[in-house]
C-alpha cells in the first residue's frame, strides 16, 4: 500500500519543552492511524505540523508525497485543499450559521461553482453526519456532539484525502462518543480516506483504528494494531490501559 | 551587596522592559507590511468589507449622534459667557465650527469608535484565535489576513471618515439650537456665519485625521486581537488593550496632524 504521510527524524520544542524527539511514523492509504498519548504529549502538534499550522524544528514530514516543511504559501494551500482538519473544539465560525459555515471554504476555493451546485454539496454533507435539520442554526445552538459533526461535515466538503481528526470524543457522553466513532468510520467508508486520530479515548482507538501508534517522551516508542500494542509489557503501556479501561469502568 | 544586587536586578528589568517594547514594535511593523501586502494582492473579499462597514456604522451611530450633538450644545453654551464678555457673540458660530470640523468631530469620533469598535475587534478575533478558529480558516486553504484582518482595517478606514462628518453635522445641530435660543437667528445666517471662516485645508485636516484615526483603530484591535493568547485571559486583555493603545496613538497622531497642517496656513 502506498504512504500518504510519512514522518521521520521530527523535532518541534516550545522554548526549552521539547514536544517532539526524532518521532517517526507512516501512514498508509485508506487507514485510520490512531496516534495516543497523554495531554501535552504533542499528539496535537503533530498533526498542525502535517496540516501546516505549526513549523516543524528538524525532520521530514511527506503529505501525499510533498515536502510539507518545504513548501511555499501557495503550495502548502493546494496541498491544504486535500486534507481534512476536525478540530478539538469543533472551531465553528460562530458569526455564521451552519450553512455558511459549510459554504465559506467551498465557495472560496472552487470558482465557478453555482448556488444550486453549493447548495446540493452542502445538503450532501450535512445528510451524510445526520445533521440537514440544523442547515440554518447557529453554533451556539448545537451540542458538542453536533458541533463535531458539522466540523467534521466543513472538513467533508472539499472531498479530501486524508483526515486529521484532534481528540474527536474529547467531552462528549458515551453515546455520543460511540456516533463520533461510528462517523469516522463511515467517512473512511464513503469518502475513501486515510486519517490520523488524535485521542487518549482507548474506546474511541480500538473502535477506529486499524493501527495504533503510542506517543511516550516525545516519540513513537510502540506501533501495531491495537492487541499488539496493548499486549507490551511496557509498564507505562499497561498504565494507560488500565487507566482508560479498569479506573473508567470503577468510576 | 544588596543595594547593589537590587540595582542590578532593576536594570535587569528595565532591560528586558526596553527589549518587550522592540519586540513588540517589529511584530507590530511587520503586521503592517503583512496588511499592506495582502491588500494589495487581489482577491479583495468586497462582501465582508461591506458587513463590517454596516456592523461598524449600526453599532456607532446612535452614540455617535447623541455625543455630537450634546459636544456642540454644550461647547457653545461654555463659550458663550467668555465671547459675551467682550461683545463678541456674533463670533461665537463660527469659533465653535472651527473647533468642531477641525479638532471635535474626527477626534471625538474616533475615541467613540476606539472604545465600541476597537475593543469590538480586538475581542472578536481575541477569541477566534483562542477558538481555533483562525487556524480551521488557514487549514481551508482561506488566507485569514485577507479575510479577517484587511477587510476590518479597510472598512474602519473608510467608515469613520464618514462617521465624522456625521457626528460634525449633529454637533452643527446642537449649536444651531443653541445659538437660535439666544439670539433668533435665521438658519441661512447661522450657515453663513458659521462656514464664513472655513477654508478648505480645514476640511482636508479633518478629514487626514478621521482617516489616520481610522485605520489606527483598525490596524491595532486586529493586531491585539490576532496575537491574543492565553484563553479567555487573553481575550479581555486583548480587547481592552486595542482601546487603551488605539486612544493613546489617536492622540499622539492629532498632534502630530495639527503640528503638519499648522505649516501649510
Amino acid at each position: 500500500m502506498n504512504k500518504v504521510i510519512e514522518i521521520e527524524h521530527l523535532y518541534k520544542a516550545f522554548g526549552d519543552r521539547k514536544v517532539l524527539i526524532d518521532a517517526n511514523l507512516d501512514v498508509y492509504e485508506s487507514e485510520n492511524m490512531v496516534v495516543l498519548g497523554r495531554s501535552g504529549t504533542g499528539k496535537s502538534v503533530l498533526i498542525k505540523i502535517i496540516a501546516g499550522i505549526l513549523p516543524a524544528d528538524k525532520g521530514s514530514v511527506k503529505v501525499l508525497g510533498q515536502e510539507v516543511t518545504q513548501l511555499n504559501k501557495k503550495e502548502m494551500n493546494e496541498l491544504r485543499l486535500k486534507i481534512g482538519f476536525s478540530f478539538q473544539n469543533s472551531a465553528l465560525y460562530d458569526s455564521m450559521t451552519v450553512r455558511e459555515n459549510l459554504e465559506f471554504p467551498l465557495v472560496r476555493n472552487v470558482r465557478n461553482m453555482s448556488r444550486g451546485e453549493i447548495n446540493k454539496a452542502v445538503h450532501k454533507v450535512l445528510d451524510s453526519v445526520g445533521l440537514l435539520k440544523s442547515i440554518d442554526q447557529m453554533p451556539s445552538e448545537l451540542s458538542g456532539g453536533q458541533k463535531k459533526r458539522i466540523g467534521i461535515a466543513r472538513t467533508l466538503i472539499m472531498n479530501p484525502t486524508i483526515m486529521l481528526y484532534d481528540e474527536p470524543t474529547a467531552g462528549l457522553d458515551p453515546i455520543t462518543c460511540m456516533e463520533i466513532n461510528q462517523l469516522i468510520n463511515e467517512v473512511k467508508e464513503n469518502y475513501k480516506t486515510s486519517s490520523i486520530i488524535i485521542t487518549h479515548d482507548l474506546t474511541c482507538a480500538k473502535e477506529t483504528g486499524d493501527r495504533v501508534a503510542v506517543l511516550f517522551d516525545g516519540n513513537f516508542k510502540f506501533q501495531g494494531t491495537f492487541d499488539e500494542v496493548f499486549k507490551d509489557p511496557d509498564p507505562r503501556i499497561k498504565n494507560f490501559y488500565d487507566y482508560n479501561f479498569i479506573e473508567n469502568q470503577k468510576k | 551587596m544588596h543595594e547593589i544586587m537590587s540595582s542590578h536586578s532593576r536594570k535587569n528589568l528595565f532591560s528586558e522592559k526596553i527589549d518587550d517594547w522592540l519586540i513588540g514594535f517589529k511584530e507590530g511593523a511587520d503586521f503592517l507590511l503583512l496588511f499592506f501586502k495582502e491588500a494589495l494582492s487581489g482577491n479583495f473579499e468586497f462582501k465582508e468589507f461591506v458587513n463590517q462597514c454596516y456592523r461598524i456604522g449600526n453599532s456607532s451611530l446612535l452614540l455617535i449622534s447623541l455625543t455630537g450633538f450634546v459636544t456642540g450644545f454644550v461647547f457653545t453654551k461654555q463659550s458663550r459667557p467668555s465671547l459675551e464678555s467682550f461683545g463678541a457673540t456674533s463670533w461665537l458660530p463660527s469659533l465653535v465650527t472651527i473647533a468642531i470640523i477641525r479638532a471635535l468631530a474626527p477626534l471625538v469620533t474616533s475615541l467613540i469608535c476606539a472604545g465600541k469598535v476597537g475593543s469590538s475587534i480586538g475581542a472578536e478575533l481575541g477569541s477566534m484565535k483562542v477558538t481555533e478558529q483562525i487556524d480551521a480558516m488557514e487549514v481551508s486553504a482561506v488566507n485569514p489576513i485577507k479575510f479577517l484582518v484587511v477587510t476590518r482595517i479597510l472598512a474602519t478606514t473608510v467608515t469613520i471618515p464618514i462617521l465624522s462628518f456625521y457626528c460634525a453635522l449633529m454637533a452643527m445641530t446642537g449649536v444651531f439650537l443653541n445659538v437660535t435660543t439666544n439670539e433668533d437667528t435665521s438658519f441661512p445666517a447661522f450657515l453663513e456665519q458659521a462656514f464664513n471662516s472655513i477654508v478648505f485645508l480645514d476640511l482636508w485636516t479633518a478629514i487626514i485625521k478621521a482617516v489616520s484615526f481610522g485605520f489606527t483603530i483598525g490596524i491595532v484591535g486586529c493586531y491585539k486581537g490576532y496575537n491574543a493568547s492565553n484563553g479567555t485571559l487573553g481575550v479581555g486583555k486583548a480587547a481592552n488593550s486595542s482601546v487603551v493603545m488605539s486612544m493613546f496613538l489617536i492622540f499622539i497622531e492629532e498632534v502630530f496632524i495639527v503640528q503638519v497642517t499648522n505649516w501649510f496656513r
